[in-house]
């Protein structure tokens, strides 16, 4: 495990949330989505966030991710402050410091595996070929194919792939194995997995699938929009020994 | 939907509207002349001659066929009205002393027809007293066979042959310079020399009378009192002018209705179904919610027909509005008491009908795909569409090519029909725009043509009666004359076969410095010692080429019928001109060297001076100003030709942005997903727009030449099929053309992007996102 200590022996956050609250107003109706939520993500490591669907899960990881704005509360991405960034540097922050992965791939189907990763590494600083991304995530035979020519697995690989080739800080991953059979959730896992061991790329994985929850470093539980459990593992189950 | 909704409404009211405007204008303007002609009893037939005594009147009367005879004198004059220094040519035509006339009576607006036995009371045409401000009770001066006589104004009147009231040598009414008047006939008869006699009779016929076997016999009548011809209604001058402006009518009504309307058609069956399309989910959670597929089928069967007929209701009230300005224009040059203007209901149904036909045909398809899908499957979104490898990949430019311009070729390309009908729809109004400007640009090269090339004099006189030709060269001792030229004109008909035609055969020197002759290429041509020239539209519509012979009858003093070998042909694209050398024309005459008329360059400051001595001469009984008259016909094209460029304009750039809105609105909800993923990705508002603003700009980018290949075809198509005998539209394309038509697209397609980015902007990542899952 990679995780970084600061020199005084406590982890050093890559994200923290204090009192982060989301509410959205339905005209006559309030939706409380978030209650609340203080945490951190720790520099290297891999979080599994569990719930049930509605928890809030969600909202909170877009929140992370800088495609919404909490209601209150403040969210601190290293030292930046994202509740008080501008949609430009919302947008910037989204280009170079985070990797998306979606439970329903967001492939753009015009384009090859080799362009929908190439679209990222065309505007990004520092990034690996197209090539070297989707070897990571072991589909260099597949690079020419069109979404429409790959399984399910292999699209949320690549979208895996299209993820990391910015080399982002952090990972996040919503339901990433959402809509796949167990078997296929293995490999786009392990694909997770390596990127996380690999290249040391934090990582936030959201699924409501308690088993997954067995390859995190830590496991936070959330229910009705706040934390209420967070345990760490003492070991990390390899993806390929999990079964449900 | 609003939107997308409204921009189709707006191709259905285009439609409606244009096929209103001109089957209306039109119906408007026939019926109108028909009940005006009708309740006038206007003349079947009409005959000048130089004088009979009023006992052949009897004779005239005696003919087979006829109904009435009103025989009359008729009298060129000049007029003087106060406060208004140029000359003002006129015609006054007698009334009958005691009663109103049987045949061409006149409607009466205001005041009073002359009272009987008064010699010094006359009534006016509105037009002209109008220009004047004539009123009942005001007095002007004319001088009839060099006499000087004070009339008053009795009433003011419109006269059926007068519908259109134009002076000789004039291509477009000038109601300052030359107006009508009538007085009693027993005054006119004697300032006019014509006691006892008449030089004029009208006629109307029985039903069952054949107009041709009536002519020949008042013709057989008349010839020994110098008739210089009868002549039916169709070449009547203001009834002519008229019918050739109802077949512009016509060829509109038909045509441009057919275009626009097919356009229309085109666009909504395209849009409706696209539009259906992007609603399957809604479609498979009705048909969840156990709607059959018939109530599917009447919803959107309402929900088109409510867009049809809001396009169809906005179509009938923009059509009415236009085609009630339209008529009230053609009233400014046509003198109708009243427009007897209806809204037919098989127009509306007509067109209602078309667009109502295209939009539901649209929209049955695209509910038809949609219902014919398991719930389950139609509201899982539509899997990720199918895309290959294929020509574009194969280019050595493709490497170079960025993700997002990728995005948007392979888009089009994976659609090669619907890309390529959202082309076709965008072009056709290219088309549209190119027709209206290619006619803009053929008409002013026209009066160009005419003016520049044809028409090169100042001034134009004409004389009472044919007079020696010194006359003309006189006129170069008068102050501010630089340059005079006398002309032998002659009434004649131009036979060959069954062909024939009646216009003015034109005697001119034979290099002539102020009647331009040229050739197609606008070279100057020589008129021969022998022979006759031909405008090109005149050979052809005879039947005859340079070599073959044309026979001349000639309609004035003796009428003999002269065989001329056609010498060639020329062009020129207003008038149906015949030349000959003016001498060959006194030899046809046999006349010594004679003139009719003279044409002059003038200097502009002298020009009062100048008038105040051409009206003093007793010979001249028309003074023309070519400048006036030019600038009166394109005031004339100005106001026509313009209202309907605006009209073509509005409706092309309506339709071209109906066209693009839609097809970007279109795009933007069936890749609203792949846009929210690109902005999560972390490409900027502005990068994400491209996507849909490359696709626009290429779409309208192939859109452009294509349209300009079509316009180009319908602009031919319309040329054709406005070929008339007075105006001859050039067939012209310049590259001022082209590039309007372009730049209406552009217009239209830089307002939809405008439009569709507050929309882009708006995406909302997080919705976006969550569709579908």
């Amino acid at each position: 495990m990679t995780v970084a200590r600061e020199t005084n022996g406590c982890l050093r956050s890559v994200f923290r949330t204090e009192g982060v609250t989301k509410v959205y107003d339905m005209g006559e109706v309030k939706i409380h989505a978030l209650r609340g939520i203080d945490m951190a993500l720790y520099a290297g490591e891999l979080m599994v966030l569990l719930g049930p669907s509605g928890c809030g899960k969600s909202t909170l990881l877009n929140i992370l991710g800088g495609l919404d704005t909490a209601t209150n509360g403040t969210v601190t991405y290293r030292d930046q402050d994202l509740t008080r960034a501008d949609e430009r540097a919302l947008t910037r922050y989204r280009r170079h410091e985070v990797g998306f992965v979606f439970q329903a791939y967001n492939m753009i189907p015009s384009l090859t595996a080799r362009e929908n990763v190439a679209i990222v590494t065309e505007i990004a600083e520092n990034p690996m070929t197209p090539e070297e991304a989707l070897a990571l995530v072991g589909l260099d035979d597949r690079m020419d194919h069109f979404p429409s020519q790959l399984s399910g697995g292999q699209q949320q690989r690549v979208a895996i792939a299209r993820a990391i080739a910015k080399r982002p800080s952090v990972l996040l991953c919503d339901e990433p194995t959402g809509a796949l059979d167990s078997k296929t959730s293995v490999a786009v896992l392990e694909a997770i997995e390596n990127i996380n061991r690999g290249l040391g790329t934090t990582t936030a994985l959201i699924t409501h699938n308690e088993v997954i929850g067995e390859m995190a470093d830590r496991v936070v539980r959330m229910s009705d929009g706040k934390i209420v459990d967070e345990r760490r593992n003492d070991s990390r189950r390899p993806p390929g020994e999990l079964e449900w | 939907m609003k939107g997308q909704s409204a921009a189709i409404a707006v191709v259905v009211a285009a439609g409606v509207m244009i096929l209103i405007v001109f089957v209306t204008t039109y119906d408007a303007l026939t019926l109108t002349q028909k009940r005006f002609y009708e309740d006038q009893r206007f003349a079947d037939v009409f005959a000048d001659l130089k004088r009979a005594p009023n006992h052949v009147a009897g004779r005239l009367r005696a003919v087979d066929g006829v109904n009435h005879v009103e025989t009359r004198v008729s009298a060129p004059v000049r007029i003087e009205v106060p406060g208004f220094d140029e000359p003002v040519r006129g015609r006054v035509v007698s009334l009958p002393e005691e009663h109103e006339p049987l045949v061409n009576r006149l409607y009466l607006r205001e005041g009073a027809f002359p009272p009987p036995w008064r010699a010094d009371a006359a009534a006016v045409n509105e037009v002209f007293a109008e220009a004047h401000g004539l009123r009942p009770g005001d007095t002007f001066n004319v001088i009839i066979r060099g006499q000087l006589e004070r009339l008053t104004v009795s009433g003011i009147v419109l006269s059926p042959e007068f519908i259109y009231q134009l002076g000789p040598n004039d291509l477009v009414p000038d109601y300052k310079r030359y107006g009508v008047l009538w007085m009693r006939e027993r005054g006119l008869a004697k300032a006019f020399a014509m006691d006892g006699a008449f030089n004029n009779a009208v006629f109307t016929l029985r039903p069952d009378a054949l107009s041709e076997r009536v002519i020949e016999l008042v013709d057989e009548f008349l010839a020994p009192y110098g008739g210089i011809g009868a002549y039916g209604r169709e070449d009547q001058l203001s009834h002519r002018f008229l019918e050739e402006e109802l077949d512009q009518v016509r060829t509109m009504a038909t045509v441009l209705p057919v275009i626009f309307l097919g356009v229309a058609a085109f666009l909504l069956h395209v849009l409706m179904g696209r539009i259906i399309r992007t609603q399957r989910e809604q479609i498979a959670v009705l048909k969840a919610f156990g709607h059959t597929n018939g109530e599917i089928a009447a919803h959107y069967a309402l929900f088109t027909g409510l867009i049809v007929c809001a396009g169809a209701v906005a179509g009938v009230a923009l059509g009415a509005w236009v085609a009630d300005g339209l008529a009230r224009l053609y009233m400014e040059y046509f003198r109708f008491p009243e427009v007897s203007f209806r809204l037919q209901g098989w127009v509306l149904a007509v067109a209602v009908f078309v667009a109502g036909g295209a939009a539901f045909l649209g929209a049955y398809g695209a509910v038809r795909s949609a219902v014919s899908l398991p719930p389950a499957e139609a509201m899982r979104p539509p899997l990720p569409e199918r895309f290959q490898r294929g020509l574009l990949e194969q280019s050595t430019l493709w490497a170079r090519i960025s993700q997002p311009t990728r995005i948007i070729l392979r888009n089009l390309s994976r659609h090669p029909l619907k890309s390529g009908l959202s082309v076709v729809g965008i072009a056709l109004a290219g088309a549209l725009l190119l027709v209206g400007s290619q006619l803009f640009r053929a008409i002013d090269h026209m009066v160009d043509f005419q003016y520049r090339f044809v028409l090169l004099m100042d001034i134009h006189l004409t004389f009472t009666e044919p007079t020696p030709e010194r006359a003309a060269r006189e006129l170069l001792h008068k102050p501010g004359v630089r340059y005079a030229e006398g002309y032998r004109a002659v009434p004649v008909r131009l036979v060959n076969g069954s062909s024939e035609y009646q216009t003015s055969l034109l005697g001119i020197e034979r290099d002539s410095r102020l009647r331009g002759v040229v050739d197609a290429e606008r070279r100057p041509v020589r008129v021969p010692h022998e022979g006759i020239l031909l405008t090109t539209y005149l050979a052809d519509y005879l039947g005859i080429r340079p070599g073959d012979t044309v026979e001349v009858e000639i309609l004035e003093g003796r009428r003999r019928m002269l065989p001329v070998p056609l010498a060639g042909v020329v062009e020129e694209p207003i008038g149906v001109s015949a030349y000959m050398e003016r001498r060959a024309v006194n030899r046809l005459m046999r006349e010594g060297p004679a003139v009719t008329g003279a044409w002059i360059l003038a200097d502009n400051e002298l020009r009062e001076t100048l008038f105040r001595e051409l009206r003093d001469l007793a010979r001249v009984d028309g003074i023309g100003l070519v400048g006036d008259a030019e600038r009166a016909f394109r005031k004339h094209l100005d106001d026509t030709l313009l209202a309907f460029m605006g009209v073509v304009l509005f409706l092309s750039i309506s339709i071209a942005f109906a066209v693009i809105y839609n097809n970007a609105r279109i795009a933007l909800a069936e890749r609203m997903r792949e846009l929210a993923t690109l902005r999560v990705l972390g490409f900027t508002r502005f990068e994400v727009s491209w996507i849909l603003i490359g696709e626009v700009a290429l779409l309208t980018a192939v859109a452009i030449p294509v349209g300009w290949g079509i316009g180009v075809g319908f602009a031919y198509a319309l040329n054709q099929a406005m070929a008339l005998d007075m105006y001859r539209v050039p067939f012209i394309l310049t590259p001022w053309t082209f590039a309007f038509s372009a730049a209406g697209v552009l217009v239209a397609s830089v307002l939809s992007v405008v439009v569709m980015s507050k929309r882009i902007l708006r995406i909302d990542m997080v919705t976006a996102l969550k569709t579908g899952e």
